[in-house]
């Protein structure tokens, strides 16, 4: 049985070096977590917490450096040696085969339960339910992935790991895909799991760091800049650690400019993948010169609008009004031709071609036009020309403008989408989750943008999920639950709880 | 991972292929009693014993060229032409009714006729395949391969009764054959006394404009972004389902294109067979090229060697050309299951690390270096 491994008294790392062709990815990286503790390791994008972790988790070998457990030097050639050492590893990714059942999936990877040419579920099953009474994690056996919501997904894989006898849990931002409900559930279950498990867990959110962990350490261009207890510092502390400098998320302070409507969405119905009415009557005005935040838990008809309004989506009745005139219907190329900028929320496919340079992702909305064609050829040089512009002026990190957009970390393709987007300078731009999964310092920066976005006189349409960036950057905030706008506030009339309850569908007076 | 690992993992997959296509085929060769290495010298070295065996290794390259110039632009715009056989086809009775039609034409007026003839008749072949998927999302692998038997159908039809030479209907011989090409819509050759024909110097100009095409203007940057990620493309404005047939029209352009120049350049009449697998064959040397004309290039020479080679082993190690069929499929394989390993990232993370035991249980106090703190 696997979970006859010792316990894990001890975890060591020391000196842990690796590099990558051109990188060196972690750099002498000592650190060190006990039984029952929770340690927080936090740091930008491409700082090598993920690296730092795949090697501990058995997926990389580091070039140096030691990994002791308990006192004794060990080495994980794969991850099944992690696990036999009782640890593992929840990706970002979640690795579940969707069209199987909860058991099924566990049981794959349960060497125990597999007969020849069979498999034993029925055990398999009894231990699912085990672990799962043990550490408080309900979940249904016999239901498919593909039925269970990203939170309850998240606990089969807690559950899975579990069940493979860790008894160290190495999570790889547990959250980032979770809505702000069940991100405060898993963090109430983790903390009671601590009584007997020890967590190492990957966070941008520093408030999830607070609240969870006990000791915080921070990497920084792949080296630890801090290691201490999290109890003895602030949030506003740590961010600064993690960038090497103070940061500010900006807020929007000036008074509302208030243009006329530039965007707008009449009794809109739109129909969702599975054919359901996605949007069912939504009305919304967006003003030049405002941010109007879009606040609703995901799923409520956010990706629908966001498309019906870009001309993605087919609008089944109702009217989208772009700078006064009926543009219902038009195609995504006379939206762009228009003035219609659009942060899509899924940043790797959509928002850029991940093959595709950086330079011709950057051009990837104009590069038909005179700027940057003469006839149909294209200005190579001109499109060379521009990206090293906005390589500078969007701090955009890439070791050339040649290198694949794909080949760049989360945040920095955020920017270079932000980049061609705002270089349009769109009356209207609808943002996406413009921050989910980016560090505090590229928040920071996404934010000011489309702050000065709105001074310019641009409306900001921001569908978000975090309350804190729709309340610190909105003019006005519309409520969307079930595909309609359950009321528009003031932001200064906004509160989290308001907030929340508006959310949930609960209209008040 | 270092770089030099990568190098020698590089190479030392494209070596195991090599061997294990040698040894496959060395398998067959003995199986139908034949010596392996014999028949193994004969392909490599037969054709260069002389000026015209290298001469036919470029007559067999230029209508691989062509056809994998066209593979490589659907391919790269996302939609899958297995169809070149059957637009080569139609190609070629395009080319031979215009040049049998005007005979009076002055010679190059004639002959840029007829190579449009060919190109046009192959993209609107290549077109319903396009049209197809673009409106009713009908499997273009399915819709060209299907248009293949069509067109042979077609073909057959038009060689035996239209468009049949009146002197085979005289002698009553009744061989499927058109009337020969006026001369002024016969390519010159390049060399005296061979069958390289200029047809060579159009190919080696069509790979410049097809990179140039593809690289360098507007519809090749529409037709490369809705190939690499359709989703994305869509958002950017780009109407996905026509970049979609205009590829495959292109790519069906240059499928005719091959079948004019193989019917004005070497066979100077439509006649049965014409296409010698070609249409397919051009679809490996595409993929062997890296869907680059700078690729493609040495790829359909090697292709054309192998070819050549294979003639010459039913002279002289008695094996029936047919058998380069076989061994062409067993390279193939082979190389595309290597490609498989070369760009798998896990395989060749697992390769590193299964190389690191034993460097690390060899020299485990070696690898100690401070960084660069």
């Amino acid at each position: 049985m696997r979970t006859a491994a010792e316990p894990i008294r001890e975890l060591r790392l020391e000196g842990i070096t690796k590099r990558f062709p051109g990188i060196l990815a972690c750099n002498n990286i000592s650190m060190q977590v006990s039984r029952g503790e929770v340690l927080a390791l936090v740091g930008e994008n491409g700082a090598g917490k993920s690296t730092l972790m795949n090697i501990l988790a058995g997926l990389y070998q580091p070039d140096s450096g030691t990994i002791t457990l308990n006192g004794r030097e060990v080495r994980f050639h794969t991850p099944n040696d992690a696990y036999a050492h009782g640890i593992g590893m929840v990706h970002q990714n979640f690795m579940l085969v969707p069209n199987m059942t909860v058991t099924e999936n566990v049981a794959l990877g349960l060497k125990e339960h597999h007969r020849f040419m069979n498999l034993d579920l029925k055990s398999a099953k009894a231990r699912i339910m085990e672990v799962s009474e043990h550490h408080q994690l309900p979940v249904n056996p016999d239901a498919h992935i593909w039925q269970l919501s990203v939170g309850e997904q998240q606990r089969v894989e807690l559950i899975k790991t579990l069940c493979f006898g860790a008894q160290l849990l190495i999570l790889d931002e547990p959250t980032s895909a979770l809505t702000p409900q069940e991100t405060d559930d898993l963090i109430d279950r983790l903390k009671r799991m601590t009584g007997e498990l020890s967590i190492i867990f990957i966070s941008h959110k520093l408030n999830e760091v607070k609240s969870l962990s006990d000791r915080v350490a921070i990497l920084r261009h792949g080296a630890v800049v801090f290691n201490g207890q999290t109890a003895d510092h602030t949030s506003a502390d740590l961010a600064a650690l993690m960038t090497g400098r103070e940061i500010h998320l900006p807020r929007n302070e000036g008074l509302s400019l208030d243009g006329g409507v530039v965007l707008q969405a009449r009794d809109l119905h739109v129909r969702g993948d599975r054919g359901h009415l996605a949007l069912d009557g939504l009305d919304l005005e967006l003003h030049a010169g405002e941010i109007l935040g879009l606040a609703g838990v995901s799923g409520n008809g956010q990706r629908e609008l966001a498309e019906a309004l870009t001309g993605l989506r087919r609008v089944e009745s109702g009217r989208v009004e772009f700078l006064d005139a009926d543009m219902t219907n038009r195609s995504p190329a006379s939206m762009i031709a228009a003035g219609l900028g659009y942060i899509p929320e899924d940043r790797h496919h959509e928002g850029i071609v991940p093959k595709f340079s950086v330079k011709e992702n950057l051009v990837l909305k104009d590069f038909h036009t005179v700027k940057f064609s003469w006839w149909v050829v294209l200005k190579q040089s001109e499109i060379a020309h521009n990206a090293e512009a906005l390589k500078a002026s969007f701090d955009i990190r890439c070791s050339s403008t040649s290198a694949a957009g794909g080949s760049l970390s989360g945040g920095n393709i955020q920017k270079v989408i932000l980049a061609r987007e705002l270089a349009r300078e769109p009356k209207a731009l609808v943002a996406v989750y413009p921050t989910r999964g980016v560090d505090m310092g590229a928040q920071e920066f996404i934010h000011s943008q489309l702050l000065a976005r709105r001074r310019a006189g641009g409306g900001v349409l921001l569908i978000s999920e975090e309350l804190e960036e729709i309340m610190n950057l909105s003019d006005r905030i519309a409520v969307i639950y079930k595909g309609r706008i359950l009321k528009v506030l003031n932001s200064l009339d906004a509160t989290r709880e308001r907030l929340g309850l508006l959310m949930a569908g609960v209209a008040d007076e | 991972m270092t770089s030099k690992f990568k190098i020698a993992y590089g190479a030392g997959v494209i070596l195991l292929a090599a061997l294990a296509a040698a040894v496959l085929g060395a398998l067959v060769l003995k199986a139908i009693g034949a010596s392996p290495l014999d028949t193994y010298v004969t392909i490599f070295t037969g054709p260069f014993k002389d000026v015209f065996g290298i001469t036919e290794i470029l007559v067999r390259a230029v209508p691989l060229i062509l056809v994998g110039l066209g593979i490589a632009i659907a391919f790269r715009s996302g939609i899958i032409n297995i169809g070149a056989e059957g637009q080569m086809l139609i190609g070629i009775l395009a080319a031979t009714a215009t040049a049998l039609a005007l005979p009076g034409l002055p010679r190059y007026l004639l002959l840029t006729l007829v190579v449009l003839a060919g190109a046009i008749g192959g993209g609107l072949w290549a077109g319903i395949a396009g049209i197809l998927r673009a409106r009713l999302g009908v499997n273009e692998i399915l819709s060209t391969v299907m248009l293949n038997y069509i067109a042979a159908q077609f073909y057959t039809f038009f060689l035996r009764g239209p468009m049949i030479d009146p002197g085979e209907l005289e002698t009553g011989s009744g061989t499927p054959q058109s009337m020969r090409l006026p001369e002024s819509a016969i390519l010159s050759h390049l060399i005296p006394g061979t069958r390289l024909h200029t047809g060579l110097i159009l190919a080696l100009v069509l790979c410049v404009c097809v990179y140039f095409f593809l690289w360098h203007t507007t519809f090749g940057f529409r037709l490369r972004a809705a190939g690499a990620e359709a989703k994305a493309a869509r958002y950017a404005g780009i109407h996905v389902p026509g970049s979609l047939v205009m590829a495959m029209v292109l790519s069906g352009c240059f499928a005719g294109i091959a079948g004019a120049v193989e019917v004005t350049g070497v066979h100077h009449r439509a006649i049965e067979n014409i296409t010698s697998g070609y249409g397919f064959a051009g679809i490996v040397v595409a993929l062997f090229g890296a869907l680059h004309p700078a690729g493609i290039v040495p790829a359909a020479v090697f292709f054309g060697l192998l070819l050549v080679g294979s003639d010459m082993t039913q002279r002289s190690a008695g094996v029936p050309a047919n058998m380069i069929l076989v061994l062409q499929g067993v390279i193939i394989l082979c190389i595309v299951s290597a490609k498989m390993y070369l760009n798998n990232a896990y395989t060749q993370e697992r390769a590193a690390r299964f190389f690191a035991r034993f460097t690390a249980k060899a020299a485990p106090e070696s690898t100690k270096d401070g960084g660069q703190s």
